[in-house]
């Protein structure tokens, strides 16, 4: 099974989707697709919502139930949506600026609650949309509009972020290495609780171009060439890892769940009377 | 026998953007003088399907070539 029904999952009247071409956008929402459809996900039971950015547009291409929400705040209207119909599977596609620069608090946050929202964070490095400027994941001394003499700043590593707020899955791929891309985004719908990938993208106009890389294979193998898996990553000195990034999975682990707490220990509760 | 492919190209939402060209491990594909993707090189194609999933448009799909599906039936 690869993309042969993927037609079924998209709004084909609102293709040919506005990324720019060879965006790495699109390889991932390829593999969303994929992994909804093998896990027999039915697409009426998800909802999936974004941010503002290029990443913004992903529900407005997926034939669910959609929402496409303000900047950095999605996990807020995720929660919300989780909350009140929790039999629904809730995707939220977040771009690295929305999930860790103005939407930080809320990411945090849900990661401690470990509310069951799939949190898939397309990371490339940059505001692509509103026209380059530097993300708080743009590596040391690559440049930005906002950068016109590279970055001085240390990026955020989502992963050890996400890890520490107390997210109970977490995971990195890269829109390069498809099999594990589709593998962890497959594992992330299927666990319970929240769920965060980070998965490593491409933004060959306003990133590539500035760098160097204007052409969207050259951006794709700047990505292929840093991902190191987690196994060969543990064996790699200090030295090595310089500049490189290990992908995999990283926490899996079964904790409570927000919803069902509350549910248990709120609901319930208040519904007796029992305070 | 060696399995042969098609290549189902939606030439209205290629955008020529060669990754699947230069990631293509036979170089079975080209882009076209329209920009789009054309399969040059059917017979060598493999089946490994890494177009397909690399392809951000949803452009290009490898099927089983049909006479082969039907020997399958038989
Ligand atoms: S600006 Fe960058 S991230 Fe946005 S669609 Fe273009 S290549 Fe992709
Ligand atoms: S399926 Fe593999 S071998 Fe065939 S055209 Fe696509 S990338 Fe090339
Ligand atoms: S990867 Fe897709 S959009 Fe790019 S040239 Fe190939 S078929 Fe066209």
């Amino acid at each position: 099974m690869f993309n042969e029904h993927i037609f079924d999952y998209l709004r084909t009247d609102k293709l040919p989707h506005i990324w720019c071409p060879g965006c790495a956008h699109g390889i991932i929402v390829g593999s969303l697709v994929r992994s909804i459809e093998k896990l027999k996900i039915d697409k009426n039971k998800i909802a999936v919502l974004s941010g503002i950015g290029c990443s913004g547009r992903t529900p407005g291409y997926l034939d669910m139930n959609t929402l496409h929400t303000t900047h950095g705040r999605s996990l807020t209207f995720a929660t919300g949506i989780k909350m009140a119909k929790p039999e629904l599977t809730v995707i939220d596609v977040m771009g690295d600026g929305d999930a860790v620069a103005i939407g930080g608090n809320h990411f945090i946050h849900a990661c401690r609650r470990n509310i069951d929202i799939k949190a898939i964070i397309f990371n490339n490095n940059i505001y692509g949309m509103t026209g380059g400027q530097y993300s708080p994941t743009t590596p040391t001394n690559y440049y930005a509009s906002t950068a016109p003499y590279g970055n001085v700043e240390t990026p955020f590593d989502i992963v050890k972020l996400a890890k520490g707020a107390g997210a109970s899955f977490v995971a990195r791929a890269d829109a390069f290495h498809i099999g594990l891309l589709d593998n962890v985004i497959q594992k992330a719908l299927s666990h319970k609780g929240f769920s965060v990938v980070e998965v490593m993208a491409t933004c060959p106009t306003q990133f590539g171009r500035r760098n160097k890389m204007k052409e969207p294979y050259q951006m794709l193998d700047f990505v292929a060439e840093r991902a190191i898996s987690l196994k060969k990553w543990q064996e790699m000195s200090e030295e090595e890892r310089k500049g490189k990034f290990p992908i995999g999975i990283f926490v899996d682990e079964q904790r409570e769940e927000y919803v069902e707490t509350y549910e248990k220990n709120v609901i319930e509760r208040a519904k007796k009377g029992d305070r | 026998m060696k399995k042969r492919y098609t290549h189902k190209i939606f030439k209205n939402l290629c955008k020529g953007c060669s990754l699947c060209v230069h990631y293509c491990p036979k170089n079975v594909l080209e882009i076209g003088d329209d920009r789009k993707v054309i399969a040059a090189r059917p017979d060598d194609c493999i089946g490994c399907h890494m177009c397909e999933m690399r392809c951000p448009d949803f452009a290009i799909q490898v099927h089983v070539c049909e006479e082969e599906e039907k020997e399958k039936v038989k």
